[in-house]
């Protein structure tokens, strides 16, 4: 039997595309370049400007909550690089700590201070990367190649750490997997006096940029009743005027001891974020220059000692035979956490990212729920884009910084 | 017999359990322990019925009848000012309560205080969409449908979200296998070849160091190898030692028995 090409329509939900009126149905995505993964947006036109907006999603959907019910608490963690992969850490930590709050086990505080510079490390990574596929869309591609450039250096004090560039897995349930490799504070240190100087040249390359200005600014305004109707977080709730951020607010590992800024801005607009997001940059290398005579100050031991949920450090495991034991159990039946839910929420790059886990007692949990911001900045789309040009439609998906592992999950 | 598998949960399970193990439980406290959810407890209790109330991992929990969930969501939001309304998550709990467990996770940035609203839904029973008092519960909302099967009233624009919408079931149902019941596995055969092509292609074989010996096209049996695509044959295949008799340029021929073996590393 041969394939039937007639079959193989596409299934479009009613969206007749021959209209009697004036109005044009454009398919925006999911192939298009602009649309930052897998977006598909069904753009109703009238010349240029878009009356209708209906964003669909599902295009790079793996299931990950059902993988989530059906793996072990430790197997389940490498999983999480895969939504968010432009910083991965920051899902690992976000997941790590849901399941500490569960277990109600506390991270030594070596591994605390760790943590907070590899997230801060994430969020430059995250945050360069932004700037650079948002202007390279916009049009300014010589930005593209500076951050991509300076993303390289980051990368690579990542590479230092946990051997990997994309899908790190740097952070364990109760720790981190080890401590800080020989150098890297000297290079991290390096990085951080380099890296404001960095900063200033992308200002200086954007912020006057008449191109540049003329495109963001007053594009996408998301207000703030839109934004907590909506349940926006990160930089695009804190341009609304909103000085938010769950580091401040509920802080979580050494966050408290840490003297840095909340920037925010009430300009609501995408100009406004792409200022926000450069001193966000500014405040990470701040929190990243502080942990380092925190680090210098801290004792050994990177890993927290909760023998029913956590195995024994890999010295002990080797010399000792109750931590072997111990670790067999947990590797092949899993820790088995009290009855309870927990929802806990951190700040990602992105916005809040929140995992809600119903724990029955079992290896498994019960119920894994992402909440992943881009699920909601992608959602507001179809609020925001009616009205604007054609050509702000892909100002703004850059803007708002969607990343379709994590919408899809 | 064969061993009895609920057919109501499918998720994996431990395949160790002490029959003497007790599951300890997260510490709640009561809603008095804490100030403000106390007041805020206090009006809850005045405008609605509430099933139970504490506090556990620093999260107000109200649970309220189902039909009440719309009001809650808006009185959290108007009267207790809970401006943020950041995840809805369905639970399943059919095949041990019969109930879907409606979560509703609220945020206040004046207080800096979280809550959850949790109602139980019988499996029939449709839940009031909460999309006018914030528009998120409208993608929330979808997912739920999609991915639990929860039936939604006045709802905007019910459709599935992230699956495609000619999808059958629910996947995050506890009923749903993880590898996707009947209709997922021949999905794309049905839809692009037709029903009747189920047969010709076969079931799927997801057994990874699969090796099918007389399919000559992807496999050849080392010693017994035949051209591409030519018919399997058993007779034993002699290459000698796999190498051009005298040798090939730049290359001279390696013979086995010439060669040594070293005795200490050079």
């Amino acid at each position: 039997m041969k394939q039937q090409v007639n079959r193989l329509q596409p299934f479009f939900e009613n969206v007749s595309f021959d209209r009697d009126d004036n109005h044009m149905v454009v398919n925006f995505g999911p192939q298009h370049p602009s649309a930052h993964g897998q977006l598909r947006l069904i753009l109703e036109l009238e010349g240029e400007e878009v009356i209708k907006a209906t964003p669909d999603v599902g295009y790079l959907h793996r299931g990950m909550e059902k993988m989530g019910e059906n793996m072990m608490y430790n197997e389940f963690l490498p999983t999480t690089d895969r939504m968010d992969y432009i910083a991965s850490t920051s899902n690992n930590h976000s997941f790590a700590l849901a399941v500490e709050k569960l277990i109600n086990v506390e991270a030594p505080r070596r591994a605390k201070i760790i943590r907070v510079m590899l997230l801060e490390i994430n969020r430059i990574i995250s945050h360069l990367f932004w700037i650079a596929t948002h202007a390279l869309d916009v049009g300014a591609m010589t930005i593209f190649l500076y951050a991509f450039r300076e993303r390289e250096f980051v990368m690579d004090l990542m590479e230092d750490y946990c051997g990997a560039r994309l899908t790190h897995s740097a952070i364990r349930i109760g720790g981190v997997p080890q401590d800080l490799p020989e150098g890297f504070i000297e290079s991290m240190d390096k990085f951080i006096k380099q890296f404001p100087i960095d900063i200033k040249d992308y200002e200086d390359l954007l912020d006057k940029n008449r191109i540049w200005k003329m495109r963001l600014e007053d594009v996408g305004v998301i207000d703030q009743e839109m934004a907590q109707s909506w349940g926006v977080s990160g930089p695009a709730l804190r341009a609304t005027g909103f000085q938010w951020d769950l580091r401040k607010e509920s802080p979580y590992e050494v966050y408290d001891e840490i003297d840095f800024d909340v920037p925010f801005t009430d300009s609501c607009d995408s100009f406004g974020r792409y200022k926000l997001y450069m001193n966000e940059m500014r405040q990470s290398i701040k929190i990243m220059a502080q942990c380092i005579p925190l680090y210098e100050a801290s004792e050994a031991g990177v890993m927290a000692h909760a023998p029913e949920y956590i195995s024994a450090s890999k010295e002990e495991i080797m010399t000792q035979n109750y931590a072997l034991m111990q670790h067999f159990v947990l590797v092949t039946q899993g820790m088995r956490p009290p009855v309870g839910e927990v929802y806990s929420a951190t700040e990602s790059p992105k916005g809040e990212l929140g995992f809600y886990i119903n724990s029955q007692g079992d290896p498994y949990p019960y119920r894994l729920k992402v909440r992943a911001p881009s699920f909601w900045h992608t959602g507001l789309l179809q609020d925001l884009l009616p009205g604007h040009q054609l050509a702000d439609v892909v100002t703004i998906i850059g803007n708002l910084n969607i990343v379709f592992g994590e919408i899809d999950r | 017999m064969r061993e009895y598998k609920p057919k109501g949960d499918v998720q994996a399970k431990a395949y160790y359990s002490d029959r003497f193990w007790v599951a300890p439980q997260l510490p709640t406290f009561s809603v008095d322990s804490d100030e403000i959810f106390a007041e805020q407890s206090k009006k809850i209790n005045e405008n609605f019925e509430v099933i139970k109330e504490y506090i556990q991992t620093g999260h107000l929990v109200v649970e309220v009848k189902a039909e009440d969930n719309k009001d809650a969501v808006a009185f959290f939001k108007d009267e207790l000012g809970y401006n943020f309304l950041m995840e809805i998550a369905a639970v399943d709990f059919l095949e041990k309560r019969g109930v879907f467990e409606i979560v509703y996770e609220m945020l206040s940035t004046t207080t800096k205080k979280r809550a959850r609203i949790k109602c139980c839904l019988r499996e029939n029973q449709a839940l009031e969409s909460v999309n006018d008092h914030f528009r998120m519960a409208d993608w929330s909302e979808r997912e739920m449908y999609d991915l639990s099967g929860v039936k939604i009233n006045n709802h905007p624009y019910l459709k599935r979200i992230i699956m495609p919408d000619d999808w059958q079931g629910h996947p995050l149902r506890k009923d749903y296998p993880m590898i996707g019941d009947e209709a997922a596995q021949w999905y794309e055969v049905d839809k692009i070849f037709g029903k009747e092509y189920r047969d010709v292609i076969g079931p799927e074989n997801r057994d990874q160091a699969r090796v099918d010996r007389f399919d000559t096209q992807r496999y050849s049996k080392i010693k017994h190898e035949v051209p591409k695509g030519a018919e399997f044959s058993d007779t034993k295949t002699d290459f000698g030692d796999y190498q051009e008799k005298d040798g090939v340029f730049l290359v001279t021929k390696l013979k086995k028995e010439d060669s040594v073996q070293l005795k200490e590393r050079r």
